[in-house]
Parts: C-alpha cells; sequence; structure tokens
C-alpha cells in the first residue's frame, strides 16, 4: 500500500475499559493501525487477546460496562466513536459492515432470508420492495449461493453451515459496505467450506475495493487471505506488518512463539515449539511488557518499561530487543501515536 | 506399572500386535419422527448411517487417527469404541477379546479400565462443584486401584506432576484454570486407572495454538513414558499430521483411505483425501490460489448412490454412482475408489 492513500480506517491509541466491582480492567491498551481501501488486515492473537474487542469497538457495538475510554477511530477521516447512536446505526450496514462467527445466531430464525435481506437493503438504501429483491438475488448469487431465486424464500434453518455463512456475508454486503468486520468467520465451518468462504473474501477486496478487518485464531487463513496481520497480546499489538514477514520472519518474541507452535503438514518435528505458560489475566497484566514472563529473551527493561511499536525488521515489534535500531529510545513513533 | 499392564504387554508378544480390531463395525441412529406422527401421517423410519462398515486396527503404542468433515462419524467411532454406544453391526476387539462377549459386569470394569477418552471441552468434562483432586481420583477410587485416603493423594500428586501440573493444584476447583490446564486436569484423570489406551475425541480443538502445542507435546510425551496407544479424532490435518503414525480418512460414514502419515500428506490418493489436502490453508502456502472445491457433504439420510464422494468427485463415472467402492490396498495405504483402482487417477501407479 502507498502511504498517499489515505487509509480508509484509523485506529488511534484505542483503549477499551470495563468497570467492574474489583476495579477497570483494560481490555485494549493503546491500539493504533491503519486499514486501506481494498485491503485485508488480519488480526490474530490468543483467546482473551482482545481481537474481538477491537472489532465490536469499531462497529460500535460495545456493551456496557465496556466502553472506548481514549483514543478515537476515524472512518474515512470521520470520527466514529463519538457519533450518537443514530447516526452510528446509519453507518454500521451502510459503510461498515460485520460478519460474526456463528451464523446460525446472526440470523433471525423467524424470517426467511430473502425478507431479512430485503429490510437491511431498504434499510440503507433507496429502493422499493422489488428493486430490493432483485439485488437481494443478485446478492445470493454473488456469494455463491445456488438456484437464489428458489432459495431466497427459504428459512435459515434450510441453509446448512456454510450456505448460512454465505448468507450473514450477503447481508453484510447489502449496502456495498466499504469496509467489512469479520470476526472468526470460517471457525465454525468444515475445512472444505472454509476455503470457499475465504476465496469469496478475496474476491469481494479485489472487486469491489472492500477494506476487510479478519478476526481470527487460524493462522493459515491469515496467510491465505490478508495482506497485513497484526499479532495482539493481552490487548496490545505485539506486531503489525506484511503477512508474509511476520509469518516467515516474525521479529516479536511472542509472534515467534505463536508461529513455531503452529503444526504444519509435511513438516516433521518430534515436538512443536510451545510458550510456557498462559495469556495473563486482564487483572494481573505485568509490568513493563506484557509477554515479559513468557519471554525467552527478557531482560531488566522489559519489566519495567512498556515498549511501543517501533521498526524491526520488515514489520513493526513492541519490544526492546529492537531498541538498538530504533535509536535506543520511543522516538520513533509516529506523532499520532503519542499519549495524551 | 499395574499388573495389568504387564501382562497386556506379555499378550502382545502373541500373535496379534493390534491392541484394538474393530470389524465392519456399523452404527445406525433412529432419526423418525415420533411413533404417533409415524401412524398418522404414514411417515417411514428414517435411519442415519452414522458409521457403515468401519474396519481398522491400531498397533500397541501406535497412534491412528481419524479425520474428516462434521458428520463423517468420527465422533461415533470414538463412541463406540468406549463402549458408550453400543454397535448395530461389527465387533470392536480389545487386546483379543470381543467387548461383545463380555458376560460379567467385573470382567468389564477391568477391562474398562484399560481404555479411558478424553474429550474436546475441557470447560465440560469437569464437574465445576467437585476439587480437581476429586476429579482425578474418581477412577482410581471406582476402579479400587489403590485403598488408603493417603496414598490415593499421594497418586493424584504424581499423576498431576505427570501432566506439568503442581501437585497441590488438587485443592483447587476446575474455573481456577485455564483451558489447557483444564485439558491436562482431563488427562490426568484418564491416566489415574493406569489405562493403556486412550480415546482422544478432538482434545485440542477448543484450544489457542500455543496451548494446542502445549497438550499435543505433552500427549507425545506421556505416550513415551507409559507406551501409551491413541486412536485420535480431529478435523484438523495438520494436527494430524503432527500426532499419528497412521490416518484414516472418513466421509459419511465409511473410511475412504487409510495410510501410513507420510504415505497419505505425500501422496494422497483418494479424490476426497486430496481434496481435503488442497482445502487446507496453510501457512507456507501464502499468496497462492488454492485448489477450488465445489460441493458440500450431502446429507447423511440420502447419501448419493455408490461411491459417496461422486458428486463432489471430479473423476466420477457410471460405476461410481452405481458400485460401492470397497478399501482395496495400494502399497502401504488402503483406498476405496474405483478410479485409483482403474488406474483413471493422473500421477497414480
Amino acid at each position: 500500500m502507498s502511504a498517499a492513500v489515505r487509509p480508509l480506517l484509523e485506529v488511534r491509541n484505542l483503549r477499551v475499559e470495563f468497570n467492574t466491582r474489583r476495579g477497570t480492567l483494560v481490555a485494549i491498551d493503546d491500539v493504533s493501525f491503519d486499514i486501506a481501501p481494498g485491503e485485508v488486515l488480519g488480526v490474530v492473537g490468543e483467546s482473551g487477546a482482545g481481537k474481538s474487542i477491537t472489532g465490536t469497538a469499531i462497529i460500535g457495538l460495545l456493551e456496557p460496562p465496556g466502553r472506548v475510554s481514549g483514543g478515537e477511530i476515524l472512518l474515512d477521516g470521520q470520527r466514529i466513536d463519538t457519533l450518537p447512536t443514530e447516526e452510528m446505526r446509519k453507518i454500521r450496514g451502510r459503510q461498515i459492515g460485520a460478519i460474526f462467527q456463528d451464523p446460525l445466531t446472526s440470523l433471525n430464525p423467524l424470517y426467511t432470508v430473502g425478507r431479512q435481506i430485503v429490510e437491511t437493503i431498504q434499510t440503507h438504501l433507496p429502493m422499493n420492495a422489488q428493486q430490493a429483491r432483485a439485488r437481494a438475488v443478485e446478492l445470493l448469487e454473488e456469494v455463491g449461493i445456488p438456484a437464489a431465486e428458489r432459495r431466497i424464500d427459504h428459512y435459515p434453518h434450510q441453509f446448512s453451515g456454510g450456505m448460512r455463512q454465505r448468507v450473514v456475508i450477503a447481508l453484510a454486503l447489502c449496502a456495498n459496505p466499504r469496509l467489512i468486520i469479520a470476526d472468526e468467520p470460517t471457525t465454525a465451518l468444515d475445512v472444505s467450506i472454509q476455503a470457499q468462504i475465504i476465496q469469496l473474501l478475496k474476491k469481494l477486496g479485489r472487486e469491489h475495493g472492500t477494506a476487510v478487518m479478519l478476526i481470527t485464531h487460524d493462522m493459515g487463513v491469515i496467510a491465505e487471505t490478508a495482506d497485513r496481520v497484526a499479532v495482539m497480546y493481552a490487548g496490545r499489538l505485539a506486531e503489525i506488518g506484511p503477512v508474509q514477514k511476520v509469518i516467515h520472519e516474525p521479529q516479536h518474541p511472542y509472534s515467534v512463539g505463536l508461529m513455531g507452535s503452529i503444526p504444519a503438514i509435511g513438516q516433521e518435528v518430534e515436538r512443536l515449539s510451545q510458550i510456557e505458560g498462559s495469556m495473563p489475566r486482564l487483572d494481573a497484566i505485568p509490568q513493563g511488557c506484557a509477554y515479559n514472563p513468557r519471554c525467552p529473551k527478557s531482560f531488566d527493561r522489559c519489566r519495567t518499561e512498556r515498549p511501543n511499536l517501533m521498526p524491526a525488521g520488515a514489520t513493526r515489534a513492541a519490544c526492546w530487543l529492537h531498541a538498538d535500531r530504533a535509536g535506543g529510545t520511543n522516538a520513533h513513533r509516529v506523532p499520532a501515536e503519542e499519549h495524551r | 506399572m499395574s499388573a495389568e499392564m504387564k501382562q497386556g504387554a506379555a499378550l502382545a508378544q502373541g500373535a496379534s500386535r493390534a491392541l484394538l480390531e474393530v470389524k465392519d463395525l456399523a452404527r445406525d441412529f433412529d432419526v423418525s419422527r415420533p411413533w404417533l406422527n409415524r401412524i398418522l401421517e404414514g411417515a417411514p423410519r428414517v435411519l442415519l448411517k452414522a458409521v457403515d462398515g468401519v474396519s481398522f486396527a491400531i498397533n500397541r503404542g501406535e497412534t491412528l487417527s481419524l479425520v474428516g468433515e462434521s458428520g463423517c462419524g468420527k465422533s461415533t467411532i470414538a463412541r463406540l469404541v468406549c463402549g458408550l454406544y453400543g454397535p448395530t453391526r461389527g465387533s470392536i476387539v480389545f487386546d483379543g477379546q470381543d467387548m461383545s462377549e463380555i458376560a460379567s459386569r467385573s470382567d468389564m470394569l477391568t477391562m474398562r479400565r484399560r481404555f479411558q477418552m478424553i474429550f474436546q471441552d475441557p470447560f465440560a468434562s469437569l464437574n465445576p462443584r467437585w476439587r480437581v483432586g476429586k476429579i482425578i481420583a474418581e477412577p482410581i477410587r471406582q476402579h479400587g486401584i489403590i485403598q488408603g485416603e493417603a496414598a490415593i493423594a499421594k497418586r493424584v500428586g504424581e499423576l498431576l506432576e505427570d501432566v506439568r501440573l503442581a501437585a497441590n493444584d488438587a485443592e483447587k476447583f476446575p474455573h481456577e484454570f485455564s483451558g489447557g490446564q483444564r485439558q491436562r486436569i482431563s488427562i490426568a484423570r484418564a491416566l489415574s486407572s493406569n489405562p493403556e489406551f486412550l480415546v482422544c475425541d478432538e482434545p485440542t480443538s477448543a484450544l489457542d495454538v500455543s496451548v494446542q502445542a502445549q497438550i499435543l507435546n505433552l500427549m507425545k510425551d506421556l505416550q513415551r513414558e507409559h507406551g501409551l496407544t491413541y486412536l485420535f479424532i480431529s478435523h484438523n490435518l495438520a494436527v494430524v499430521s503432527h500426532i499419528s503414525d497412521r490416518v484414516g480418512v472418513m466421509y459419511l460414514g465409511r473410511i475412504v483411505e487409510i495410510a501410513p502419515t507420510r504415505t497419505l500428506f505425500k501422496r494422497p490418493l483418494h479424490p476426497y483425501t486430496q481434496m481435503l489436502e488442497s482445502a487446507i490453508p496453510d501457512i507456507t502456502m501464502s499468496g497462492k490460489e488454492r485448489t477450488p472445491v465445489a460441493g458440500e457433504v450431502p446429507n447423511p439420510l440420502d447419501p448419493p448412490t455408490g461411491c459417496a464422494f461422486h458428486p463432489r468427485c471430479p473423476h466420477a463415472n457410471d460405476r461410481c454412482r452405481s458400485e460401492r467402492p470397497e478399501l482395496r490396498t495400494v502399497e502401504d495405504a488402503q483406498v476405496a475408489c474405483h478410479a485409483v483402482e482403474e488406474g483413471r487417477l493422473v500421477g497414480v501407479a
């Protein structure tokens, strides 16, 4: 992506907090990234790393007690995290589409899929019932549902898992959104169906210039689909960079551990490399770098001072190991990432 | 090692090396409408053939994996082998003893302690109201393996250390542990009756990759330390390629190909195996276009005639549509495919 293209989505120093009886938990802590038009950004990390919360914060659907307590989210230069509920509702669906993991719970079982798609189209686009229905059939065909003309009048339970996920994707596409947040879109599906859905997501980016934020814990899906990938750990960005570089030359020790722990076909190893321990709970995030207690390379500075993203190889990593090249300070962070 | 295990090891020196032999195993589920509806509406009985004539053998100390998509019957086989379901047809022979011929309850109990099961969901498979120590000690008490509370507590501590947890974790409740740690507790419980054979039904599917690596490594270590035999059920081909000695690929209740792991991944013969392997998003393939995969698993209530895979198979012909292929040996693999048998597949010797 050239730097001249204005990013479609800009997330700046995002902070999400949950107020609980036992104090405030910081679920997302100072996360910044961009997505360009037509780009697929993969977001990976273990359960509880904050991947889904980041996505939910962007579409403005955080449930209390969760709230955005710092930073800003800009869509095409316009701030969307401070918009009133009504205005955000217009942006959601029109500008930002969402695809969730479980296709069964994303659809209303009492309405035919056609009715749900038509309703969504008419909410966002000035179309009469006939036009909307024609568009719905078109959408279902586009996502690869055979005999769309007939299937449109079926209920969700009459579709298989893979077909339902296609319907959900069609719903997200209704108003030609410019950004799609896909949260684990293939996790509930079998591999052969998963492959078809991935093809579909790639096609969207290519043909419509839709930007996609693809949240998943499946590195294989990311490798096949994403242009860039962000690795999250304990609510922070550990590393972000081009997909090939992050997968094959990871710079953050956590990314190294994560990539090494994936079993690969045809690669015969007696033991997989494993990361000792597990991710810290939100109420016990360690001082300094959140990864330092598990990190085989940690040193004194890691335990006291928190690293920001800094240039590391071909990517950017939040790790003091790369401080030398970055001048030994946080001087390299872009002004937009400055703490308040 | 218990006396039984030594006895088992001695038996293994005999004629058959297979610890578990499954022959023509089948299990139907009755999914008919309720009786009254059938009478009033004249609806027929509907049988779902979850497993339909499956045969395989697992040698002592070996790991056999069964892979396939949802609904292919792999978990049903795991449950049949453990005796959680009774078979509709066929036999399960464990260490030379046909399970269906065991008459007395005490013989069955003796048999039972020699194999255990690890389940997919470490959140659902542990009683949340029991302390970990009680959970792990349950099979020990049930089978009367060790007498005396102090001795049992000592054994529980050893088991916890075996799975790389601390002995004093026995005092805690399951909710105090993460998913990976809970799966370790499940493994400790499974090991507590000194089994020879473990059936693992998707043991790492609910876990993150880094935790999955910990559990897979642990399972391999334990296999070496205790001489365990595994039947491993998974839908994840990468995990299977890492842990197994041999792999069976299932489609709609039948094994379509079974081969040593290296052979299966280097030279998949059955078109379904080939399709599965090309469908796996593999991080080393980054950027490549994958082979497009068409279609979905058909409705198991109304399986296709002949070879069940023929509607999705690019090599299907009339014979495939009418005649069901049987497993045939091709070098060190066995494959059920007319096209392979007739040499119609390009690149197959």
